[in-house]
């Protein structure tokens, strides 16, 4: 049931540059905008299949709003649906962060924007502060020693050890899969047959 | 040569952020600041404000900007394209197994698995950050006279509103800028 009509490719390509030209605040924002359009407006997709790419979106590596882009596309309108929707997703922070840093050099000139950006650095620094008690707050609360262990280990690699940050991420990503694998297999065991 | 460095570079940051928002940072911080010399950590830390008070995702408006500052409009092409690439590949990937076979659970496990890991890199980076932010530099100062005592006392009180009210953090940037005009022109 892939659509490949021209009112079709201009109705998702606009729908996902909009979005993506109108929201701040990253992926976890697009999202449920994505679900109010594509699912209740367009009637595109179904609720527990646009549920099912937002996990994929998510567990997928870049921009959760890329991915999803991606996978609006491929499932209205196939590949070139995919192609379409990523350009739509990536143009309106293209063209706005090309003008921004076009002036760039003049704007860090000037003495009055050097002591709003100090003050906003301030405010950003603490925005992800923020952010990282969230997350280490739903860590702790899983009640595992496992992933408090990953956590301090991955911490204290990164930032006194200086390790690659790459290497990290796949040697976690291994733990998280045999964890994962032996989990399972305990699980299937402690079951009744 | 240096069209190849920005795709590359974004490739990696593209391919190895995983979790969404900010689990890219501590990787462009890798690549942008410490592997090659695009920027500083004053400039990287000025992307990092500009792409929270613009739309779209933190690793597209990097790569705009680090490509725009380094090879020009047609750098910018380059590292967003690079960035997205990996995206590209994988998610049609895991969409195509996903209509044929409807299970995805060894794939959210390794998620799991990484996630302790992401927020450590996010911790580390944004520790980074504030001390940019508080004594001009990614790392602790020698003696404490280089700490700016305002500029820790708007982190903090930016910090406690955001625990304390949950405030939407555009406000809060907005609002530690117009704090940062009045503060540091006092003080």
């Amino acid at each position: 049931m892939k659509k490949t009509d021209a009112k079709t490719f201009a109705q998702l390509f606009l729908s996902v540059f909009k979005l993506s030209a109108c929201t701040f605040g990253g992926g976890f924002v697009i999202v449920p905008l994505m679900r109010k359009r594509f699912v209740e407006e367009l009637r595109w997709i179904e609720e527990q299949e646009m549920l099912d790419m937002t996990a994929i979106a998510q567990s997928s590596p870049g921009a959760i709003a890329v991915n999803a882009a991606i996978l609006l596309g491929y499932r209205v309108a196939g590949i070139p649906g995919a192609l379409l929707t990523v350009l739509g997703t990536v143009t309106p922070p293209l063209v706005i962060i090309s003008i921004i840093s076009l002036f760039y050099q003049a704007f860090r000139d000037n003495a009055i924007v050097n002591l709003v950006m100090a003050g906003m650095l301030c405010g950003v620094a603490a925005v992800i502060l923020d952010v990282v008690v969230d997350m280490v707050g739903l860590i702790w609360k899983q009640h595992r020693i496992l992933p408090v262990l990953v956590l301090l280990g991955a911490f204290v690699a990164v930032r006194f050890f200086a390790v690659n940050i790459i290497l990290i991420i796949l040697i976690c990503g291994i733990i998280g899969a045999v964890d994962t694998l032996y989990q399972d297999k305990h699980h299937q065991k402690g079951e009744p047959a | 040569m240096i069209f190849l460095q920005l795709f590359w570079s974004y490739f990696q940051i593209g391919l190895f952020s995983i979790g969404g928002g900010y689990a890219a940072m501590p990787l462009i911080q890798h690549q942008v600041v410490e592997v090659h010399p695009w920027l500083s950590m004053t400039q990287f830390a000025d992307i990092v404000t500009i792409a929270e008070m613009t739309p779209g995702p933190i690793a597209i408006n990097s790569a705009t900007f680090v490509g725009t500052l380094v090879a020009g409009l047609p750098g910018a092409i380059v590292a967003t394209i690079g960035c997205v690439f990996p995206s590209c590949i994988i998610v049609l990937t895991l969409a195509f197994i996903y209509y044929r076979f409807r299970g995805l659970s060894l794939v959210q496990g390794i998620l799991a698995g990484l996630r302790p890991a992401v927020i450590a890199m996010i911790a580390s980076a944004g520790i980074s950050l504030f001390l940019t932010a508080t004594c001009g530099a990614s790392t602790l100062p020698s003696d404490l006279s280089q700490v700016n005592v305002v500029a820790l006392l708007l982190c903090a009180a930016a910090f406690f509103v955001l625990r304390r009210w949950k405030v939407n953090p555009i406000q809060v940037m907005a609002g530690s800028g117009l704090a940062g005009l009045i503060l540091f022109s006092l003080f």
